[in-house]
């Protein structure tokens, strides 16, 4: 890669050694909670309390504040986990694949967190918990294929071929992922249409739509924490007989 | 606003409360069942590596 300047590329290689990560993953987690509990707070109260009620689907509707950003978190972790699977099998970057690896189980809860809160706030809109549209199975899809990017890595014991496979499989199932967003468009569905992304004129009021952003971007501090717990434990998983990790005991001890 | 008003959302109180419940719920477990693992395995590292030692 000659064409990166030198210090990028120095710098790219340090934090992306094993023990280099762990400790910055140690560094910067009590930040981020921080950052993400003073978003999460600012989100809750402005959706919960100071919003005002909607006046076609009364208080119901403040199931947006955790379904709308889930659902984003859903989509975002997945285009994430396929670039990380793209960078993987290019440049067989182990921290890549530790990458994709821990955020599958966060894909996924975001997944199942959209796919319930939706069905909590259909039952009393539309008068079903279920429909099978095109946005709700697409969705339902995403889940399956968090599922398989995790059972699939789990089924192959040596781990640099398993992380093979799931790069793969994430980089197919990315398809997916402009058929949820236009669903709402291409297909007649119950589903609502997009009400933030017209950004010419969003047609939600900013009262509602400033804490939907705060519990947006809380949502997106959460991944950055979640995904750096899942990290550390699996680089520690992958690496218990080296250097760094006899070093790290002997520190702890 | 009364806190019983507030925890009555509207009426939709049924279908409010475990959304926000469930979401919890996932989002701490995606966070502590890592944090505990990882504990663990230090234990035991920790446990084998003092066996080595002492041999």
């Amino acid at each position: 890669m000659s064409w990166i300047p030198a210090p990028v590329s120095r710098f790219f290689h340090r934090t992306s050694s094993p023990p280099h990560f762990y400790a910055l993953a140690d560094r910067f987690i009590p930040w981020l909670t921080v950052i993400f509990l003073l978003l999460l707070g600012a989100g809750l109260y402005g959706g919960l309390y100071l919003a005002p009620t909607d006046y076609q689907q009364g208080d119901s509707y403040r199931i947006i504040y955790i379904h709308v950003p889930a659902a984003w978190m859903s989509l975002f972790i997945y285009v994430l986990m396929a670039v990380m699977g793209g960078i993987a099998l290019i440049w067989r970057m182990k921290l890549a694949e530790v990458m994709l690896i821990s955020s599958a189980p966060i894909g996924a809860g975001f997944t199942f967190v959209a796919l319930v809160t939706g069905s909590l706030w259909g039952k009393p809109m539309w008068g079903t918990w279920w429909v099978w549209d095109a946005r709700l199975t697409s969705e339902l899809i995403l889940l399956f294929l968090y599922l398989g990017v995790i059972s699939l890595y789990g089924a192959i014991e040596e781990k640099r071929a398993a992380a093979r496979a799931v790069s793969i499989l994430a980089l197919v199932g990315v398809v997916n992922i402009p058929i949820i967003h236009y669903s709402v468009q291409w297909w007649n569905t119950l589903h609502q249409g997009p009400t933030v992304s017209k950004m010419d004129k969003p047609s939600i009021h900013v009262s509602m739509l400033v804490p939907l952003l705060l519990m947006a971007a809380a949502f997106k501090f959460y991944y950055l924490i979640a995904v750096l717990q899942a990290a550390k434990l699996e680089l520690l998983k992958r690496e218990t007989t080296s250097q760094w990790v006899k070093t790290l005991l002997e520190k702890q001890a | 606003m009364s806190w019983e008003s507030f925890l009555y959302m509207g009426g939709y109180a049924v279908y409010v409360w475990p959304a926000y419940g469930v979401t919890a719920l996932v989002l701490v477990v995606n966070i502590v069942l890592p944090v505990l693992q990882r504990k663990q395995l230090l234990r035991q590292l920790t446990i084998k590596q003092k066996r080595s030692q002492a041999r």
